[in-house]
C-alpha cells in the first residue's frame, strides 16, 4: 500500500535525483549538440572533476574552493584534450571517436586509481548546508535541497551562455552550418575548443557538487554514464532543455517506481527509454536529422 | 617334500608374501600410494599438464574495479602472502600445512591474477584464458558469490578445484555447490544464526526491520536466512527491503521508502562502495541513528571508509577481525607478516585468501598428489585442520568449512586504540550449530571424473 507522505517524498527525491543527473548530462548533450562528439569519458571527467575538487578541499578546507577547483579543472583538461587529442576526430567515423573516448575514460579512471586507490574518498558538505530540513512531509539531507538550487543557478548560466551571449550564437551557428561560419571569418576551431571545455567543465562540476551526497571511487563515473546516456537519449541527443527535462524525467521514474517494487527502478527508466526510442527517435526535445 | 599348499593351491609362502606387501603397502605414507594411484588414472582438467614442470600455476579472479574494488584487492594480498609463505616454507604456513617445506610437493606455487570487476562473465573468461594457456591447477576469487557461482559450474566443467574467496550466498555451497568447489568463509546462514541471538538479546522481540539488498544471490539469501531468523524466533516484522541493482550509487529512493516504512532497524545486506554508500546516505537522511543499524556480513574497510561515528554499536557478523591476535598466536602471527609487508592490518577477505590457500596446500601435500579427486577426496575426509581462529574442518557432503563466525560491536570513536581499531569482538561461536542440514539447500556435489 502507498502512503500519501510516501508518494509526496518520492515525487520530491526524484526532483532532486533529477536535478542531478539534468546536470551531469549538460556537459554531454552540449559536446554532442556542437561537436558531434559522443564523449564516453564524461562520466570519467565527472569523477576526475570529484577527486580534483578534493584534493582542493583537502588543503584548503574550503567546499567553495573545491568546487571552483574541481570546474576550472576539468575546463583545463577540455581544452587540452580539444587540441591534443579530439579535434583529430572530428571528421573520423564515430566509432573511433567512440573508441578514443574510451580510452581516456579508461587512462582517467586508471591515473586516479593509481593516486588515490580503490577506498571512498568523502568531501563534506558546507556547514551551512549540513543536517536535515523538515519538509513537514518529509525530512530530507539539506545538502540535497542545496543542490537543487546550485544545480537550477548551474543550468540557468548554462542556458543564458548558449542562448543570449555572442559565444552561444556562434556555437549555434556552428552546429548547424560550421563551413558557412568559418567563411564568415570567424574563428570555428576556437570556438569548438572552448565548447568542448564548458562541456567537460560541466562533467567536474557535477563531479564535485555530486561528492558530498556520493562518496568519491575512480569507477564512480561508469554508472553515471549509463544513466547519463540514457537521459539524453529520452530528452534528445544535443538538445540543452532536453538534458534538463530528460533528467527530470529519469528522477521521478527511478523515484516513483521505487515505491513498488525498489528492484524495478532502473529496468522502467530503460524501459522508458526504449519507448521514446520506438515512438521519438530524436528524443523528446531533440531536433530531427541529430539523432 | 612337505605340501604346504592349502586347498585352493595357494602356498603359505604366497600368503605370507600378500600379506607383507599389504601391511608394507598400509605403512607407506598416503602421498605415496595417492601418487601411485593417480599416475595410473587418465588425464583430467589440467592434470598432469599444469603439474609437470617445476612450477604450478594457479589463478585468482578478484575485482580491482568496481563496487567491490577495494575488498578484491585486500583479498588478492592475503593470497599473495600464502603463496609467498608457501614458497619459503614459512612457519605460520607450517603451522597449518605442517607437511609444507617450500612450495607445494616441492613445486613453486605461482599465483596469476585478473580483474573481474565482480562480474562473472569477465571472470569466468579470465579463468578459462588461464586453464587453457597457464594450465592453472587451482582456481581462487570471487568477492562476489554471481562469481563464485559461475566459477563453481567452471571449475566442475573443467575439472579444475576452485576455492571461493569472498562468498556469502548460501548458494556457493548449497544448491550451486560443486564437487569442484570447496569455501572456507562464513556466509549468510552462519551470519544470521550468529548474529540473530545477539540481536534478539540486545534488543528483543516483536521489532520492526527494514532491509536494504543487493539483487543477486548473496543479497537474497543472505537476506531471507536473516529475515528467517529473526520472524521465526523473535517475531521480528520485515516492514519493507529494498532491493538495488550491484553499483547503485544514488539510494535516496530506497531510503525515502524506508524513512517512511516505520521501522525501527535498518539491516544493510549491501555490500562494497555499495554498502558505503547506502549506510553514508541513509546518516544524511537521518534513517541512522534514528534507526539502529546493523550489518548481517561485514564488509572489509566499511568502518573506515564510513567513519566510526556511524558504525559505533553496530553488530555486525564476520569472519576474522584483527584483534583475534590477542586470543589467537597464528592470528597475531598472520596480522603480524601481513602489516609487515602491506602496512595496514588485514581485513578479513585477506584472511580468508591466505587460510584457503593454507588448507589447500595441506590437502595437497596430504593427498601427495595434484590429481584434483585425490585433492576433493582430502578435503572431504572432514580432518581437522588449523586456521587462525583456531581449528576447523571441511564438511564432506557441500565442500563448506566448518569454523567459528565472529560477532563483533563497532566501538566508539574515543575507545579506539589505534586508527584501525574499529571493532571490538563480542563472541566467537563455534561454526558447528550455526550450519544447517548438509542438504537443506539443495547441494548436489557432482562427479570426481
Amino acid at each position: 500500500m502507498i502512503s500519501w507522505a510516501n508518494f509526496v517524498s518520492q515525487l520530491f527525491n526524484g526532483l532532486a535525483l533529477g536535478a542531478l543527473l539534468a546536470l551531469i548530462s549538460s556537459g554531454l548533450t552540449i559536446i554532442y549538440g556542437a561537436l558531434g562528439v559522443l564523449n564516453l569519458a564524461h562520466g570519467a571527467m565527472f569523477m576526475l572533476g570529484g577527486y580534483a575538487g578534493y584534493v582542493a578541499y583537502s588543503y584548503t578546507g574550503s567546499f567553495v574552493v573545491a568546487v571552483i577547483t574541481g570546474a576550472l579543472f576539468l575546463f583545463i583538461v577540455g581544452v587540452v584534450l580539444e587540441r591534443v587529442v579530439i579535434r583529430h576526430f572530428y571528421k573520423r567515423p564515430p566509432e573511433d571517436q567512440l573508441l578514443v573516448t574510451f580510452g581516456l575514460a579508461i587512462c582517467f579512471v586508471e591515473t586516479v586509481r593509481f593516486f588515490f586507490e580503490s577506498l571512498s574518498k568523502t568531501v563534506p558538505p558546507p556547514k551551512i548546508f549540513a543536517g536535515i530540513t523538515n519538509l513537514g512531509f518529509m525530512f530530507y539531507p539539506t545538502y540535497r535541497l542545496a543542490v537543487v538550487g546550485i544545480v537550477a543557478v548551474a543550468l540557468l548560466a548554462l542556458f543564458l551562455m548558449l542562448y543570449k551571449t555572442r559565444l552561444g550564437l556562434i556555437v549555434r551557428a556552428g552546429i548547424e552550418d560550421s563551413v558557412m561560419v568559418d567563411s564568415l571569418g570567424l574563428n570555428v576551431d576556437r570556438v569548438f575548443m572552448v565548447v568542448f571545455g564548458i562541456g567537460a567543465m560541466a562533467a567536474g562540476f557535477a563531479g564535485i557538487v555530486n561528492a558530498p551526497v556520493v562518496s568519491l571511487a575512480p569507477d564512480m563515473g561508469e554508472a553515471i554514464l549509463v544513466q547519463t546516456f540514457v537521459v539524453v537519449v529520452i530528452g534528445g541527443v544535443g538538445s540543452f532543455p532536453g538534458a534538463i527535462l530528460g533528467g527530470l524525467i529519469a528522477g521521478e521514474i527511478i523515484s516513483l517506481t521505487s515505491m513498488v517494487n525498489p528492484g524495478y527502478s532502473y529496468v522502467m527508466l530503460f524501459a522508458a527509454m526504449t519507448l521514446v526510442l520506438v515512438l521519438r527517435p530524436h528524443g523528446l526535445l531533440g531536433v530531427r536529422g541529430r539523432e | 617334500m612337505h605340501d604346504s599348499s592349502d586347498s585352493k593351491g595357494q602356498s603359505r609362502r604366497d600368503f605370507l608374501r600378500t600379506g607383507l606387501g599389504v601391511a608394507g603397502g598400509l605403512a607407506l605414507p598416503v602421498g605415496f600410494t595417492s601418487q601411485a594411484f593417480a599416475a595410473n588414472e587418465p588425464p583430467i582438467g589440467t592434470w598432469p599438464a599444469g603439474s609437470s614442470g617445476s612450477a604450478v600455476n594457479a589463478c585468482a579472479c578478484v575485482p580491482l574495479t568496481g563496487s567491490y574494488a577495494a575488498q578484491g584487492a585486500d583479498e588478492l594480498k592475503g593470497m599473495q602472502l600464502a603463496v609467498e609463505h608457501i614458497n619459503e616454507g614459512h612457519p605460520l604456513m607450517k603451522a597449518i600445512s605442517p607437511k609444507t617445506t617450500k612450495g607445494v610437493l616441492g613445486k613453486e606455487l605461482k599465483l596469476l591474477f585478473a580483474d573481474s570487476a565482480a562480474k562473472p562473465n569477465d571472470a569466468v573468461q579470465a579463468a578459462q584464458r588461464f586453464i587453457s594457456e597457464n594450465k592453472v591447477i587451482l582456481m581462487t576469487g570471487s568477492t562476489s558469490s554471481a562469481v563464485a557461482v559461475a566459477m563453481n559450474k567452471l571449475a566442475q566443467r573443467e575439472k579444475v578445484l576452485y576455492m571461493a574467496g569472498i562468498s556469502g550466498s548460501n548458494d556457493t555451497t548449497g544448491k550451486d555447490c560443486v564437487r569442484y568447489g570447496v569455501r572456507q568463509n562464513f556466509y549468510g546462514q552462519t551470519a544470521a544464526a550468529a548474529i540473530g541471538p545477539v540481536l534478539v538479546k540486545q534488543f528483543g522481540k516483536n521489532r520492526k526491520a527494514a532491509f536494504m539488498t543487493p539483487d543477486y544471490t548473496y543479497g537474497h539469501t543472505v537476506t531471507k536466512s536473516v529475515n528467517d531468523y529473526l520472524s521465526q524466533n523473535a517475531g521480528w516484522q520485515m516492514v519493507t527491503n529494498q532491493v538495488s541493482p550491484l553499483g547503485t550509487q544514488d539510494f535516496s529512493q530506497y531510503l525515502t521508502n524506508i524513512a517512511n516504512s516505520g521501522a525501527e532497524f535498518l539491516i544493510n545486506v549491501n555490500w562494497g562502495r555499495d554498502a558505503v554508500l547506502s549506510t553514508q546516505q541513509a546518516h544524511q537522511f537521518g534513517i541512522l541513528p534514528k534507526m539502529t543499524l546493523v550489518i548481517p556480513y561485514q564488509i572489509p574497510f566499511l568502518s573506515q571508509e564510513v567513519g566510526a561515528d556511524i558504525m559505533q554499536g553496530v553488530y555486525a557478523a564476520t569472519d576474522f577481525w584483527w584483534t583475534l591476535e590477542d586470543k589467537y598466536p597464528l592470528s597475531k602471527q598472520f596480522v603480524d607478516a601481513f602489516q609487515k609487508k602491506y602496512n595496514y592490518r588485514p581485513e578479513w577477505g585477506a584472511e580468508n585468501g591466505y587460510v584457503s590457500f593454507a588448507h589447500w596446500a595441506h590437502m595437497v601435500e596430504e593427498a601427495g598428489t595434484f590429481y584434483p579427486p585425490a585433492v576433493i577426496k582430502t578435503y572431504e575426509k572432514g580432518e581437522t585442520l588449523q586456521s587462525l581462529v583456531g581449528p576447523v574442518s571441511y564438511r564432506p557432503q557441500d565442500h563448506q568449512c566448518i569454523r567459528p563466525v565472529i560477532i563483533v560491536k563497532g566501538k566508539k570513536p574515543g575507545d579506539m586504540k589505534n586508527k584501525e581499531d574499529f571493532w571490538e569482538v563480542v563472541e566467537i561461536l563455534p561454526g558447528a550449530p550455526l550450519m544447517q542440514a548438509p542438504d537443506a539447500f539443495g547441494c548436489k556435489l557432482g562427479d570426481y571424473t
